[in-house]
């Protein structure tokens, strides 16, 4: 998302808009932090009682035992990726979930890799 | 970079690397087909809820009285041992969405465009976009039923396509024929990246 949106601004929402963004109460700024499939990993359970945590943020924590993109997340969930961004943020900012950023510049540069996923498609 | 916090938590897992490959087209032309064809899951449907503003920016014409809009996505994966995973997107077939358009192509490896011989002209939007954006991506030529067979250098010439995109005809229901694709498209991105002599 652009991050366009200002903290007061008045907007005019659809029913269906306005459950997502009650989730994630109605801040929409963390979403340039992740890309569709910037990948997240729980690495601390979730006890159930933490203060500030929906059942949306421990479903998340419950999902990411193995390392999933927010795009997949979102799905599961069925969620707008927008939202899941906006938790996955909380979680994050609460040490609950590692998430890895995926790495353009790099990757476009190793060889290594090219020749990996090659490998991978042929053996498919 | 990956974020991480040194305090209070276990060390994460080593985490696959995530790459990105867009399949684009006209609406209609088998996207959703070719990503379920080669994805090791079923394939899965992501939304982003845009503003008005942002729908409206290139295109105002396509703007209702209506304050958001969501647009889905299909799309699917594929592990490549523990080291990477590929994840292929659907890109939505309609042009006011560029701004989701660019959000996908970031950090994207490349594209496929999917092309119908029927309705040809529905690919030119995409083969615009990644032209003009430099996205590397290659031309698959979905074989319908009935539709009418062109030699491959036709098809090129029509879509004015620069000598070294790869064009093919594919099966977009066949997992070969997709997997044939993503093979081709691989090689082409390998020989398009920016070299570090470059830099």
């Amino acid at each position: 998302m652009n991050g366009e949106w200002g903290p007061d601004e008045e907007r005019l929402l659809d029913a269906p808009t306005i459950r997502p963004y009650v989730i994630a109460r109605g801040r929409t700024e963390a979403q340039d932090r992740f890309d569709l499939i910037s990948l997240a990993v729980t690495v601390r359970p979730t006890t159930g009682t933490e203060i500030g945590l929906d059942p949306e943020h421990q479903a998340i924590v419950r999902l990411c035992r193995r390392p999933l993109s927010v795009a997949e997340i979102a799905a599961h969930l069925d969620l707008p990726a927008g939202i899941v961004r906006v938790l996955l943020g909380d979680l994050f900012d609460r040490g609950f979930v590692a998430v890895q950023q995926p790495q353009p510049e790099m990757d476009v540069l190793d060889e290594r890799m090219y020749k990996a996923v090659l490998d991978g498609l042929r053996a498919l | 970079m990956a974020f991480a916090r040194s305090d209070s938590v276990q060390t994460p897992p080593k985490m696959p690397k995530a790459i990105k490959l867009l399949i684009a087209g006209g609406f209609g032309v088998g996207k959703t087909t070719m990503v379920g064809a080669v994805s090791e899951i079923r394939p899965l449907r992501t939304e982003e809820t845009l503003t008005d503003r942002s729908v409206g920016v290139d295109d105002l014409s396509g703007v209702e009285a209506k304050a958001t809009t969501t647009v889905a996505m299909d799309f699917g994966r594929i592990s490549i041992g523990q080291d990477f995973v590929l994840y292929l997107f659907g890109t939505p077939g309609q042009e006011r969405f560029w701004f989701v358009w660019d959000e996908l192509a970031r950090g994207a490896l490349g594209a496929v465009v999917l092309a119908d011989t029927r309705r040809l002209a529905d690919c030119f939007p995409s083969v615009d976009y990644f032209e003009r954006r430099g996205t590397p991506f290659v031309v698959a030529v979905n074989c319908f039923e009935g539709a009418p067979v062109f030699e491959l250098d036709e098809v090129k010439l029509a879509l004015n396509l620069s000598q070294d995109v790869p064009i093919m005809l594919c099966d977009a229901r066949k997992r070969e024929s997709g997997k044939e694709v993503l093979i081709e498209l691989v090689k082409h991105a390998y020989g398009k990246r920016p070299t570090t002599a470059a830099h």
